[in-house]
């Protein structure tokens, strides 16, 4: 008896799902994150209005003052799915475990002079408040957004200010042994301390604001590009001795802000790009939120530094703005 | 009559942005598929770019990443930071 071995090619009768294959114009294989994002979102057949707010239905198009003819043409250029969310974020936290066993095996936090373990106190920790809030707004942009491609992106950056949350949270432990005391204390200074009253007032000010995709631009160019970047890559000098460890032990946010920011970018440009109705909205937007970014910068900036960094961050906040295509 | 250079990569997810940039980067080169593979063929070179793989992978990606998907070559190996190459030289 012989035996034979081929191997047969067994042609698939489908590459992809029909609505995927509609959308890339070819029955052709699809990504996952193509299949992971695409149409996915409902558009019909909702079966009754919720009642907190009846005059829209649950995904409506109707809760932004922006219009887009299709929602789905800012895709994500991360092509960011649930698997290449968490791989890319599991790298990252390799990064932020190494630099803190290093940083505790060193005794970087001990060793800080008492002005510096101060002005981290004061200056650093009430950011985990800051991204409490981020990760609100996110959340909140995620459920009322409309289409995949923008909203699905949202709950990871959602995740991403817990994250954040934590390492500034860990950073604390560091000066207080562990014992939570520091972010007992910095809890105190966001809601008493004049410094971080204008940040509270934004961040507390956007947690009510309706429009979803204003949020979005509010969140992005002010919060994440003003506030975040000023504290996490402008105050350096604040840190006194401190600068390096604490530029070590919150790396992970500078590469976040770099490749989030690649984003949000994106989704910004290409929808004030659709029209130009939704470009002047967008931009008296952006003009609004990044001038309260800075006026809420500015007491904490002097509380802690003599820098002009308020108006520097805003500055490139601004600049970032018109490189999307905004009136800035 | 011109050597064949090739590239044989795995047909999954992790490897279609370089078999797209491969198809986009080089004219003339042939397809052939088979089970759980398909084989890049071309006279003399065969070029995978960096950029092009990464305009469609969405992040930075290093041209030895190409190993993890790589089944079979044939052609004179030339690599650097930017390109991954097989061909020949006469």
């Amino acid at each position: 008896m012989t035996i034979q071995i081929k191997t047969i090619d067994l042609e698939p009768k489908r590459q992809t799902f029909g609505h995927i294959a509609r959308r890339l114009g070819a029955d052709k294989p699809a990504s996952r994150y193509q299949e992971a994002t695409l149409d996915v979102q409902a558009t019909d057949n909702f079966h009754y209005k919720p009642l907190w707010e009846p005059e829209f239905w649950f995904y409506d198009a109707g809760k932004s003052a922006v219009t887009m003819e299709d929602w789905y043409k800012p895709l994500d250029p991360r092509q960011f799915y649930y698997a290449a969310y968490n791989i890319a974020r599991a790298n990252m936290n390799q990064a932020v475990e190494r630099n803190f066993a290093f940083a505790e095996e060193r005794g970087l936090i001990e060793k800080l002079s008492a002005e510096a373990k101060a002005a981290i106190e004061r200056g650093l920790l009430p950011l985990r408040h800051l991204h409490w809030g981020s990760n609100m707004n996110m959340s909140e942009i995620c459920q009322r957004g409309y289409g995949t491609a923008v909203t699905a992106p949202c709950i990871f950056a959602a995740g991403d200010h817990l994250g954040m949350a934590q390492i500034v949270s860990r950073i604390g432990l560091e000066l207080d042994g562990q014992t939570g005391v520091s972010l007992d204390k910095a809890k105190e200074t966001w809601l008493s301390d004049a410094a971080w009253q204008g940040a509270r007032r934004l961040i507390e000010d956007l947690l009510v604001e309706r429009d979803w995709f204003q949020l979005y631009v509010a969140q992005t160019l002010a919060v994440n590009a003003v506030l975040f970047d000023l504290v996490y890559m402008r105050l350096d000098s604040a840190w006194r001795d401190g600068a390096i460890p604490v530029a070590m032990l919150t790396e992970f946010t500078a590469d976040w802000r770099a490749e989030e920011g690649r984003w949000s970018d994106h989704v910004v440009k290409t929808v004030a790009a659709e029209s130009p109705a939704n470009k002047t909205v967008i931009s008296q937007w952006a003009n609004h939120w990044i001038d309260r970014a800075v006026e809420a910068a500015e007491p904490l900036v002097s509380a802690l530094t003599n820098a002009d960094a308020a108006a520097a961050a805003g500055d490139a906040a601004r600049s970032r703005a018109r490189s999307l295509g905004l009136n800035v | 009559m011109a050597q064949v250079a090739s590239l044989t990569l795995l047909h999954n997810d992790d490897a279609r942005p370089i078999i797209e940039a491969i198809l986009a980067d080089n004219p003339g080169v042939r397809v052939l598929d088979m089970p759980g593979c398909v084989k890049l063929d071309r006279d003399m070179e065969l070029v995978v770019n960096r950029a092009s793989v990464e305009e469609r992978l969405g992040r930075s990606w290093d041209p030895q990443e190409i190993h993890l998907v790589l089944v079979s070559m044939a052609g004179n190996l030339d690599e650097d930071d930017d390109r991954f190459a097989v061909g020949w030289k006469h």
